[in-house]
């Protein structure tokens, strides 16, 4: 066995480039950057699974409000019952493109069915409005609105997100298509704009028009063929 | 050299008011115009930025005997993000519907020069008890800075602070104080009255 020989010690010029190198300059870096890389993985195992959860509970928890309206969801809540909400997914085939609505579907354990609840968005006046849509199981009619996401106009538009507002579409027949009108709205199928805010009111009712053109066919299927 | 430095304490005090990153210095002006239209929302930006300001000067200010000079910058982005994300996904997890009003602005906390401005001229200079002082005082005038001009525009905008009335209903609601123009308004306003009470100080110190 050949005795191990003393490492000779290094050349300045050998110093010198290692030095020079760019990937050794910055071991600091790249070591921060997996250590840092390996704590925000690990934060995101931890958190990621209640996120996700806070972004359903958001929906889940105004469904009875939009099925049952607010009288009866409050009554309910304090009986402690609760509705069971099975989410799927439906595809619209247009001539253009697809959509897919994200519906949730509200049942009770004594009285059947009691409706459906749709998400469906739409350009508002400053940026997309996502809505969630309560309808009849028949879908015939609506029985509730409810904004989850705008960012229009303080003060004006912004008062879609109103109780009072949105109360004028619980109720409404999905035979006709909605109208917005601005002197008060009294024939049905007619909802009064906002003072103000017309570009809004009107896209919170088209939102609604074109979730029902899509989906009433499909919803109204889906609850006669399943009874 | 290190004689010079301000002390813990010095560091610590002059964040609050004599150098208010916004007010005299003039930084973080994005989350200062952006989130002040209502005073939850400005208390919230100031205890992220509060969060990620500290973890970020003693993360700074304990590896700043291994920084190079022509890689400091990426390594304070670095561990600035980190915190930055940390506090976007905390929020999200705990506070949703506040991290859904505060909106994109929270991970902008990154690119807020007020942060990076101490870990340069504090963190990577001084210790780490000095650094961490020095990153409550600057986040407690950060703090007043954001409060004072969303108090002033949420009152003025709504007739409301925080939920509660405090104008009377009669009070018909100034809208456009809630809106952007609203916060180049109010900052312009209260900066405006801060450098004229300061001169006015002055003027009387260097006379009295």
């Amino acid at each position: 066995m050949k005795p191990i020989q003393p490492m000779e010690p290094m050349s300045p010029s050998m110093m010198e480039r290692l030095k020079d190198n760019k990937i050794i300059q910055a071991w600091l870096v790249l070591m921060l950057a997996i250590f840092f890389g390996g704590s925000l993985a690990g934060m995101q195992l931890t958190l990621g699974p209640k996120i996700e959860e806070n972004k359903i509970n958001e929906t889940r928890a105004r469904v009875p409000e939009l099925v049952l309206g607010p009288e009866k969801a409050a009554e309910m809540e304090q009986s402690e019952a609760s509705l069971a909400i099975e989410p799927q997914t439906i595809t619209v085939q247009k001539p253009a493109r697809s959509t897919s609505y994200t519906v949730f579907e509200a049942s009770a354990p004594e009285q059947g069915q009691l409706g459906w609840v749709v998400k469906a968005s739409g350009q508002g006046y400053a940026d997309k409005i996502e809505l969630l849509l309560g309808l009849s199981p028949a879908a015939d009619k609506v029985t509730g609105i409810f904004v989850l996401e705008q960012k229009e106009t303080p003060g004006l538009g912004n008062k879609i997100v109103t109780q009072e507002w949105r109360s004028q579409f619980i109720g409404q027949e999905t035979s006709h298509p909605l109208v917005v009108v601005k002197d008060g709205a009294n024939a049905p199928a007619e909802i009064d704009s906002i003072t103000g805010a017309t570009i809004s009111s009107r896209a919170v009712a088209n939102i609604v028009n074109t979730a029902v053109v899509d989906l009433k066919g499909p919803l109204s299927a889906k609850t006669s063929g399943g009874k | 050299m290190a004689a010079n430095l301000p002390t813990p304490t010095e560091r610590f005090v002059q964040g609050i008011l004599p150098e208010n990153p916004v007010y005299r210095q003039l930084l973080g002006l994005c989350p200062t115009l952006a989130v002040t239209n209502g005073l939850q929302a400005a208390l919230t930006m100031s205890g992220a930025v509060l969060f990620v300001l500290f973890c970020a000067n003693v993360i700074t200010s304990l590896l700043r005997n291994l920084l190079k000079p022509h890689l400091r910058i990426v390594i304070f982005t670095l561990t600035i993000a980190t915190f930055v994300t940390i506090a976007d996904r905390f929020l999200a997890a705990y506070v949703y519907q506040m991290s859904k009003t505060l909106g994109p602005y929270i991970p902008l906390i990154i690119v807020n020069c007020l942060i990076i401005c101490r870990c340069e001229v504090c963190a990577s200079k001084q210790g780490v008890f000095t650094a961490g002082a020095d990153a409550i005082g600057q986040s407690i005038g950060f703090a007043i800075a954001l409060s004072s001009i969303a108090a002033v525009r949420e009152i003025l905008g709504t007739g409301m602070l925080l939920g509660i009335r405090v104008l009377p209903t009669a009070w018909p609601d100034w809208v456009i104080m809630v809106l952007p123009p609203g916060a180049f308004l109010t900052f312009g306003l209260l900066l405006g009255a801060i450098n004229w009470y300061s001169e006015l100080r002055s003027q009387k110190a260097s006379r009295g």
